[in-house]
């Protein structure tokens, strides 16, 4: 019951969806279907009131006379003409119209996820989230396109064709009803069984493409360990497996279409047989053979649309199934940002107080609206506060336990510890990722959760560990890092980054195209890009995630010298996997399982003999 | 390319040819139905006689349920057909893959051989199917319809007969005007993947630049042209069900005319209202077969893409094959590069190694250090042949690799490789990767040596704890000591760990080290690191640069006389003096 009343809120809202942007188009389209609707009933009774009406009499006649006949075949050609122009009219329509909705579905979705919490990405899969801009986007164009225009008709001819019926003769109708209500039942069993399948084999599908991915991605692996024959083992049967779903997926879909046109059939010959036999024996009273025809050709007519309909049903569940998973997206809770502090650029006026300004070389200031209306500035520094932070991802397991630490403008504070330990974690809180359970986290004196969100993070600068780099060129990903930035200032953050070097010794320097998560550089060169589009955006704060994958030593030695100087000037938060590069730390501090167990500078930790220590010698691992 | 593909239905070609069968059996039921009824109208209902009504309603009758046998059955095979050919695709693939070599394996990435594997073989199972049903039924319901109109009326017939081809260069023309466009829209749809995709994987950077509306633009752009080309695409379409229906209503129309007055001229003996209506009927089905051809047709276009991307793996040759009398049994782990150059492309220009010479006795221990791509890796993946020398020669235990069977080499040589892989499993099923049949306490063993059953040992599961995939739920250092683990397992003559320690700290490393002289000191070692200090015991280290031997010495030979040597050393070392 629950989900019959699910499926209609989904129809509901995907007709809305449809009709909601294109009222006029829509309407036009509605009229069209009917009239071409119309156009195959009036059709399938025209040949029947040819032979009744003007062949059948003309026969009888010594010499007969055209005329009638012909002028009732140019009056049919010419319905005929309509119903043509009325399929073009609303064909051309629905194409626009499923087009421009499913335009519309994919930039909502898009759109509506750029404003998703991290938390969304974090629990759900890339190539599930992929699947709705694919998979599912896919069945709506097809349910769009064909399965509702075709519906419609359908239903349109059905009752036309239902009403001619009763009006001709009730008992051949009734005959009808029944044989009609057998081949409902026959497209509901066959129907549901194919579709039943269809999820199973859509299940398979999913575990084989899991197994292929896994064991393709270890291709050299198994290669290494002569595996190739346990591997083929088992795929062998998840193939198995794969295959018998889908034999009995397409042996339902299969033979669903000729199980409904031979019902079709059926009734065909049984109208003529029963009706046949009716007239002749006087009980039908008023069939005649004309009725009869009639019916026929009725019965014909009504066929297709019935054909139509079942071929839609898995169509339209599957749709609907698709639509629904869209929805869920759209109706994903989307971050909340409740700060309305916001950045600006100021100067000092010459009453030495600061004053909002256009002037490019001006510097940045915190604003704060004040209960009397007028506006509060305070200068963007970059001093950041943690007091008593508690964080957890959710309620019942605490990553962070009361955190407390002080960053001064320009100062560089580290973080060491095991994988798990919560030094991501901390950082993640800072541009609000996450938001905090308990405690504050103030910036510049100013509680983080008041200022608007794309301020926030517009003052901090990250460099990550996993590097992200986009599709187009070079000068492209560093700009962006500030995407006003000009050519000369973006190679000014490349030099200072130490990317300019290894940019220019390629053949199209800053023009090379990366395409791939830019697989053709190496990750060290990644990093010298991902330093400089930090260093573009020019923000007091910086958050630095070294990498931990192996740079060979130069080169590490090159993303080292460029930290350096990003650092420089800033506030920074280095997340550290390697002891030796943050020794001029102004702080350390060594977490474990989300607490700051020690703190202090390289020295004093070194002297203290404890935790930091065992791991600088080489007694701990850090990863 | 279509008989590469067609080679894979073996075991179904019984199914598929009974498939066919069936289906032309269901069509001729079908295309009885309508003379039989003419007949039934005519003879019986018009010409009163209830004996004919019966007899040729339960023949109907009959037929009809015939037709819904074979459809069912048709159903059935062509089911089974289709599903067995993508099995069987699929197995080939997936088998021929497993043949290739680390050269064929670099040529395709893994996202495209994972859509090959699946999306790929969905599409060409589909035209399969439509091939077997449609393809068939068509043209058999085409040929009869006419075979049968004719033997109604010729003259007549003729009139839709000539409407046949019109309609279908009709329709080849749309979708020949339209298929461009929806290559440009699958194209397109390549590209709003790949920005989605890079959306998702760094939504971190989006969120921390700021920069979701750049995003939006950028996805915005995409959307629009997919529309674009889509609508183009389906616009040329729209035309398909007028031009049908004006084709079938003009039949219909002149099939009206010409049959009314044929009727009533020769006063029903050329022609009855009974036959008008069955060559109507058969107009109809010509007319709608064709169209369900032209769909087939479109289908079959829309899958060779996918054919071609099938037919590539399938006909990739392995780069690698056992030698005519291969070696099955290796003396001992010697090893020897004899003038060794080395390309991946087998180019000259591009050498990743150049005139290489080196000897490794039995039971050493070789270093290999240098920058990333200095040709550290490549070396010593010459060694298992992992891929073949461009010049020169690779020998192990006096015999060229070339001339060794590729099970019994790869088996005495074990790679740890630098990406290495767990797969989804328990540690057990991981480490018996190694070796099958290993009993427990060999597992134990292993692991003891490679510094693993410490960290096992806390686990609550110990030795059973599942591994995610790609061992996402063990630390780096963790699963380079289980990888060491599983290639111990093995007992190999010759062991080589390529950068398999960098997450490993320098003490439990030293263990290892130690472990390896202690306990399998007849084992040749070879170990590739960035850390100085995981090579300098070894008997003798070999330091690369860009393809070349730059040095070659110990430990202490080398910081007196290799300055790369000298330079990486001190780099590694400096924090340390300080502290």
């Amino acid at each position: 019951m629950k989900k019959a009343k699910n499926t209609l809120r989904v129809w509901k809202r995907l007709l809305g969806y449809i009709i909601g942007h294109h009222k006029g188009l829509f309407t036009i389209v509605m009229i069209c279907i009917l009239a071409s609707a119309c156009v195959t009933v009036i059709g399938s009774l025209f040949l029947e009131m040819l032979i009744d009406d003007f062949i059948t009499p003309l026969l009888q006649q010594q010499s007969p006379s055209f005329d009638g006949l012909l002028s009732a075949i140019c009056i049919m050609g010419a319905i005929y003409l309509a119903g043509v122009l009325a399929s073009f009219v609303y064909t051309r329509l629905m194409a626009k119209i499923s087009q421009s909705t499913l335009k519309k579905i994919r930039d909502d979705m898009f759109i509506h996820m750029q404003k998703l919490p991290i938390g969304y990405f974090d629990t759900h899969t890339h190539g599930d989230v992929m699947s709705h801009y694919t998979n599912d986007t896919d069945t709506l164009r097809q349910f769009i396109g064909q399965s509702i225009p075709q519906l419609i008709s359908a239903i349109i001819t059905i009752i036309a064709i239902f009403v001619a019926m009763f009006i001709s003769n009730v008992p051949l109708t009734i005959l009808v009803l029944i044989i009609s209500a057998g081949m409902v039942v026959a497209t509901k069993l066959v129907g549901g069984a194919s579709s039943k399948y269809f999820i199973e084999q859509q299940e398979s599908l999913g575990k084989m493409t899991g197994y292929i991915e896994e064991m393709v991605n270890g291709q050299k692996v198994i290669k290494v360990f002569c595996h190739e024959d346990e591997t083929k083992e088992q795929f062998d049967k998840n193939n198995e497996e794969l295959c018998h779903d889908a034999t009995n997926a397409n042996r339902f879909a299969n033979i669903l279409m000729p199980v409904v046109m031979q019902l079709g059939n059926l009734q065909y010959v049984l109208i003529a047989f029963i009706g046949g036999l009716l007239a002749l024996s006087g009980i039908g009273g008023s069939i005649t053979v004309g009725v009869i025809i009639a019916f026929l050709n009725l019965s014909k007519t009504f066929n297709t649309p019935v054909a139509q309909i079942s071929e839609q049903i898995s169509m339209i569940a599957m749709a609907l199934a698709g639509a629904e998973r869209i929805f869920d997206l759209i109706d994903e809770k989307p971050e909340q940002d409740g700060g309305t502090v916001t950045l600006a650029r100021v100067k000092y006026n010459h009453e030495d107080k600061l004053e909002e300004s256009n002037d490019m070389a001006s510097n940045w200031a915190w604003k704060q609206s004040q209960p009397d209306g007028s506006f509060a500035y305070t200068p963007l520094k970059g001093d950041i506060l943690f007091q008593n932070v508690d964080f957890g991802y959710t309620k019942k397991k605490m990553v962070l336990h009361n955190i407390n630490l002080h960053a001064s403008p320009g100062q560089k504070i580290a973080f060491v510890g095991a994988t798990g330990a919560g030094k991501t974690t901390i950082t993640n809180l800072i541009n609000r990722f996450y938001d905090l359970n308990n405690g504050e986290i103030l910036y510049d004196g100013i509680a983080i959760q008041n200022i608007r969100k794309p301020d926030l993070r517009r003052s901090l600068g990250v460099v990550l560990q996993d590097v992200n780099l986009f599709t187009g060129t070079i000068m492209d990903n560093i700009r962006y890092g500030r995407l006003d930035a000009t050519d000369e200032e973006c190679i000014a953050a490349a030099k200072l980054a130490n990317a300019h070097h290894f940019i220019n010794s390629l053949p199209d320097g800053y023009q090379t195209m990366l395409t791939q998560n830019a697989s053709s550089l190496s990750q060290g060169q990644r990093q010298l890009i991902s330093i400089a589009r930090a260093a573009v955006a020019d923000p007091p704060v910086m958050v630095l995630d070294e990498a931990t994958s192996s740079i060979d030593t130069r080169t590490e030695k090159l993303v080292q010298q460029g930290m350096d100087n990003l650092m420089l000037g800033r506030t920074v938060f280095v997340i550290a996997h390697r002891l030796s590069t943050i020794r001029n730390s102004d702080a350390i501090m060594v977490l474990d399982q989300g607490r700051i167990i020690e703190r202090g500078t390289h020295e004093e930790l070194i002297q203290k003999h404890g935790v930091y220590y065992s791991l600088y010698t080489g007694a701990f691992e850090l990863e | 390319m279509i008989r590469t593909l067609m080679r894979s239905v073996r075991e179904y070609k019984a199914a598929s040819i009974l498939s066919v069968v069936f289906i032309a059996l269901e069509v001729i039921m079908e295309i009885f139905v309508p003379t039989l009824m003419a007949h039934l109208i005519d003879e019986g209902i018009n010409g009163q006689n209830t004996q004919t009504i019966v007899t040729l309603g339960s023949i109907l009758v009959v037929i009809v349920l015939l037709a819904v046998l074979f459809g069912v059955l048709a159903g059935e095979f062509s089911a089974r057909a289709s599903a067995g050919l993508a099995k069987n695709l699929r197995k080939d693939m997936f088998y021929k893959i497993q043949e290739y070599s680390f050269a064929n394996i670099d040529k395709f990435s893994t996202a495209s051989i994972v859509t090959r594997l699946t999306t790929d073989i969905t599409n060409v199972q589909l035209a399969y199917l439509f091939l077997l049903v449609i393809a068939v039924r068509s043209p058999i319901m085409l040929i009869f319809s006419l075979v049968m109109s004719f033997s109604i009326h010729v003259t007549l017939t003729l009139i839709f007969a000539a409407a046949v081809p019109v309609l279908g260069v009709g329709l080849f023309l749309l979708i020949r005007v339209a298929f461009p466009y929806f290559g440009k829209v699958f194209r397109t749809y390549d590209k709003l993947n790949s920005v989605v995709q890079e959306n998702l994987v760094g939504i971190r950077v989006v969120k921390s630049f700021v920069r979701e509306d750049f995003e939006e633009d950028k996805f915005s752009k995409v959307s629009q042209k997919i529309f674009k080309n889509f609508y183009k695409a389906e616009g040329i379409l729209a035309f398909i069900t007028p031009l049908m229906q004006f084709v079938m209503y003009a039949c219909i129309i002149l099939l009206c005319w010409f049959g009314g007055t044929t009727i009533i001229s020769s006063g029903s003996t050329e022609l009855t209202t009974g036959e008008l209506s069955s060559l109507i009927a058969y107009a109809v089905n010509i007319l709608t077969a064709l169209l369900m051809l032209a769909v087939v047709f479109f289908m079959i276009n829309l899958a060779l893409p996918s054919s071609r991307r099938i037919v590539e793996i399938l006909t990739e040759e392995s780069t690698l094959k056992n030698g005519p009398n291969p070696v099955y049994e290796m003396k001992n782990g010697e090893i020897r590069f004899e003038n060794v150059s080395f390309s991946y492309t087998g180019e000259q220009d591009k050498e990743f190694l150049k005139n290489i010479n080196l000897h490794i006795p039995s039971g050493s221990t070789l270093g290999i250090v240098g920058a990333t791509g200095s040709g550290r890796s490549s070396l010593a993946h010459l060694i298992p042949r992992l891929y073949d020398v461009t010049e020169g020669k690779v020998t192990v235990g006096g015999v060229d690799v070339k001339d060794y069977d590729l099970f019994t080499l790869r088996n005495e040589v074990a790679v740890v490789l630098q990406k290495n892989e767990l797969f989804s499993g328990t540690i057990k099923e991981n480490l018996r990767w190694g070796n099958k049949d290993a009993s427990d306490e060999e597992l134990i063993h292993a692991c003891e040596l490679a510094q693993a059953a410490p960290f096992i040992e806390t686990f609550p599961d110990k030795y059973d704890t599942y591994i995610e995939q790609g061992g996402t739920n063990v630390s780096g250092g963790q699963k380079q000591r289980l990888c060491i683990a599983r290639a111990l397992l093995k007992h190999p003559k010759i062991l080589i760990l390529d950068d398999s320690t960098s997450a490993v700290d320098t003490k439990t490393d030293a263990k290892i080290r130690k472990a390896f002289r202690e306990k399998i000191p007849h084992t040749t070692k070879i170990i590739i690191a960035q850390r100085i200090s995981s090579v300098e015991d070894a008997d003798c280290i070999i330091v690369m640069d860009a393809g070349k031997i730059n040095g070659c010495g110990t430990h202490e030979e080398l910081l007196q006389t290799n300055a790369i040597y000298k330079e990486i050393y001190e780099s590694q070392t400096k924090g340390e003096d300080n502290a």
